[in-house]
C-alpha cells in the first residue's frame, strides 16, 4: 500500500519506512514557532522542567505579532519575555517590529519553512505551511516547550481526506472562496483529526497566495493539517527564499484515502461565511442588504501581496462608504513595501482606508479595530466566532479580498459584480 | 484521581476557545486570573457560579479554534474536575492532558445529560453514571501513558518526575 504526502513526511521524520493512519510516532521537528500569546506559557514550562538550552537555536523561531506593536503594558511585558528568551538562547530568528510580520505570512516568505518540513507552532494556523508541501500543525504551549527541550514530539498519524477541485476558476474566485465553500460542505468538524489534501485542475491554476489561504483554514474544518503537492508554482516561490535544502514528497498513486470529495468550481460565486461559524458559507448574492460598520483586509489568511492587489483592483478610483471604517494591514514588511512600490497604498488611501504596520491585531479582537456592541464587519480573516473581533454582540462575516473591498465601497455585503467588475 | 462526582454544566456543539477564554486575556498567564474570565461573556452564569468539583458536559468539537492553552488552564483553575464531550477539537484535547485537565469522549453521556444533573465518573472502570437520570454509559479507557500525565499534573511535571525516577 502506498502512502500520502502527509504520511511520507511523518515517516521520514520518525525513522520509519512506512506509517499508517492511527499509528503513534515520535518525530523530529524542523521548525518550532512561538508568538506573544502562547510562547510565554511555553517559556515558563521550559524553565519549570529544569531545561537550560533549546535543542537548536536555529530551529526555534519567535514572532511577537498578535499584540505587537505592544498594545498595553501587559503585552509589552510578554513581548519582552520573548525577546529576553531569544537573546539568552541565541535564537537566530526573532522578529521585532519593522521586520516582524504576521507569522504565517512571514515564515514562508523568509524561506524558514520549506517543502518536506515537519513544522509545529503554538498557533492553530501553523497549518498554513502545508501550501509548501510541508506537514505543519498547531499545538499548545506545553507541546512547544517539549519541542524546545527535546526537538521531538509525538503524533498520531492522521488519515487523509482528498479534495479534488474540477473546472477552471471563474473570475474573482480564489483560495478563500474554495475553502469557505469546502468547510460549508463538510462542517467545522468535517475533517477532525485528519489531513486535508487539496488537488485538481483548479488547484494547479491557483497561485501560491491562494494555496496559503486554503491550507490556513484547514483547522477551521477541524483538520490536523492541510497540504498541497509541490509543483512548478511552489518551486518558483521557494527558489531564492529557502534557507535550507529541501526534499519533495508526493502522494503515491495507490495511497489510501479515508474519503475523496469532488467539487466543480466552474459555477462557484464568491463566498461569505455568516456569523458565527466558518461553515456558514453561502454565495455572496444571498447576502441581502446587510449593512456593515467595518471592513478588515489582512491576517494570516489574506494578508499577502496577491490579496492586496485583488483588493486594489476593486477599490481603484472608488471611495469607501462614509459610514464604515476600512482597515488594511499588509502581512509583512516585505508585502507592505511591495504594495507601496506598486502604488496600492495610493489607491487605498484615496479610498479612505487606514493602512497599518503588520500585526494580527483586529482578527482576534486584539487591537487596531475592535467592534462595538451590535456592529457588523466583513473580514478576510479566518474565524467569525461570537465576539471574535470585539463585543460579544458584534458580528463577523468572512470573505476574500474582492468581496471585502466591494463591500467597503457599497457599505453592505456585496461582490465585485455589483460594481460592474 | 480516578473517580469524580459533581454537578454538570451543559454546553452545546462547537464551543470555541474564544468562548472559553476571549483573546483579550491571552496576554495573561496566571491560572486564577484566567479562571476568573472563563466563559465570561459566553456563559456568565458558569463564570460566576461554577465551583470546585463541577463537571462540563458538551456536544461535538469542544474546544475548536485557536491553540491557546489558556483555555484548558482556565477550566482547570476554575475547579472543573473533568470535561466530557461527544468529541474534542484535536489541539484542545492534547492541551488538556498536557496541563493536567481530564477529558474524555462519550457521545451517549453528552446526549442525555442536562444542565444541573449529577454525574459520577470512574476512570478505572470506564463507567459514567448520570445519578439524576439513573443511566450508565461505558467509555474506552484513557490510555495508560495519558493517565500517567494526568496523575503527575500535566506533561512537564510528568517529564520531570520521569527524569527523576530514571536517575534513582
Amino acid at each position: 500500500m502506498g502512502m500520502t504526502i502527509t504520511e511520507k513526511i511523518i515517516a521520514s521524520h520518525s525513522g520509519e519506512d512506512h506509517v499508517r493512519p492511527g499509528q503513534l510516532v515520535t518525530a523530529k521537528i524542523d521548525v518550532a514557532l512561538g508568538s506573544d500569546p502562547t510562547a510565554p506559557l511555553a517559556i515558563e514550562q521550559f524553565y519549570r522542567s529544569g531545561a537550560k538550552r533549546v535543542y537548536d537555536p536555529d530551529k526555534v523561531v519567535m514572532v511577537p505579532d498578535h499584540f505587537a506593536p505592544n498594545k498595553d503594558i501587559i503585552s509589552a511585558e510578554k513581548c519582552k519575555m520573548l525577546r529576553d528568551f531569544s537573546r539568552e538562547q541565541g535564537l537566530k530568528y526573532h522578529f521585532e517590529i519593522g521586520e516582524m510580520g504576521v507569522q504565517h505570512v512571514l515564515l514562508p516568505e523568509q524561506g524558514l519553512v520549506v517543502p518536506g518540513d515537519l513544522a509545529i507552532g503554538a498557533d492553530s494556523h501553523t497549518c498554513t505551511y502545508g501550501a509548501l508541501g510541508a506537514f505543519a500543525t498547531g499545538v499548545g504551549s506545553t507541546d512547544l516547550a517539549a519541542v524546545m527541550i527535546s526537538g521531538e514530539l509525538w503524533f498520531k498519524v492522521p488519515s487523509t481526506m482528498k479534495f479534488v477541485y474540477k473546472g477552471r476558476l471563474p473570475k474573482w474566485i480564489g483560495g478563500k472562496d474554495l475553502i469557505l465553500h469546502t468547510i460549508g460542505r463538510i462542517g467545522v468538524s468535517g475533517a477532525i483529526y485528519r489531513a486535508m489534501e487539496f488537488s485538481g485542475e483548479a488547484i494547479n491554476e491557483l497561485p501560491m497566495d491562494g494555496r496559503f489561504t486554503m491550507a490556513n483554514m484547514a483547522v477551521e474544518a477541524g483538520a490536523k493539517n492541510g497540504i498541497f503537492a509541490v509543483d512548478e508554482k511552489t518551486r518558483q516561490y521557494v527558489n531564492g527564499r529557502a534557507k535550507r535544502e529541501f526534499q519533495v514528497f508526493a502522494s503515491d498513486p495507490d495511497a489510501d484515502y479515508a474519503e475523496v470529495l469532488e467539487f466543480d468550481v466552474a459555477g462557484l460565486e464568491p463566498q461569505v461565511a455568516f456569523p458565527h461559524l466558518p461553515s456558514n458559507s453561502r454565495g455572496v448574492s444571498e447576502a441581502k442588504d446587510i449593512r456593515i460598520d467595518q471592513v478588515f483586509i489582512g491576517s494570516c489568511t489574506n494578508g499577502r501581496i496577491g490579496d492586496l492587489r485583488e483588493a486594489a483592483t476593486v477599490l481603484k478610483g472608488k471611495k469607501r462608504d462614509p459610514r464604515l471604517r476600512l482597515i488594511i494591514i499588509p502581512g509583512t514588511p516585505q508585502v507592505w513595501r511591495q504594495a507601496m512600490a506598486e502604488g496600492l497604498f495610493d489607491i487605498f488611501a484615496d479610498a479612505g482606508a487606514a493602512i497599518s504596520t503588520p500585526t494580527c491585531g483586529p482578527c482576534l479582537g486584539g487591537h487596531m479595530g475592535i467592534l462595538a456592541d451590535g456592529e457588523k464587519a466583513v473580514a478576510t480573516s479566518n474565524r467569525n466566532f461570537k465576539g471574535r473581533m470585539g463585543h460579544p454582540k458584534s458580528e463577523v462575516y468572512l470573505a476574500g479580498p474582492a468581496v471585502a473591498a466591494a463591500s467597503a465601497v457599497l457599505g453592505k455585503i456585496a461582490g465585485p459584480k455589483e460594481l460592474g467588475l | 484521581m480516578s473517580q469524580y462526582q459533581g454537578r454538570i454544566w451543559k454546553f452545546g456543539d462547537n464551543v470555541d476557545t474564544d468562548a472559553i477564554l476571549p483573546a483579550m486575556y491571552l496576554n495573561r498567564t496566571d491560572p486564577d486570573e484566567l479562571a476568573a474570565r472563563c466563559f465570561e461573556s459566553f456563559n456568565p452564569e458558569f463564570c460566576g457560579q461554577a465551583k470546585n468539583g463541577d463537571l462540563i458536559v458538551a456536544g461535538q468539537n469542544f474546544g475548536c479554534g485557536s491553540s491557546r492553552e489558556h483555555a484548558p488552564i482556565a477550566i482547570k483553575a476554575k475547579g472543573v474536575s473533568i470535561v466530557i464531550a461527544a468529541s474534542f477539537a484535536r489541539i484542545f484535547f492534547r492541551n488538556a492532558f498536557n496541563v493536567g485537565l481530564a477529558v474524555l469522549e462519550s457521545p451517549e453521556a453528552a446526549r442525555c445529560a442536562q444542565n444541573g444533573d449529577v454525574l459520577s465518573v470512574d476512570l478505572d472502570a470506564g463507567q459514567i453514571r448520570n445519578e439524576s437520570r439513573r443511566e450508565s454509559y461505558s467509555f474506552d479507557p484513557i490510555p495508560e501513558n495519558m493517565r500517567c500525565i494526568l496523575e503527575d499534573g500535566g506533561l512537564i511535571p510528568h517529564i520531570v518526575s520521569t527524569m527523576k525516577s530514571k536517575r534513582q
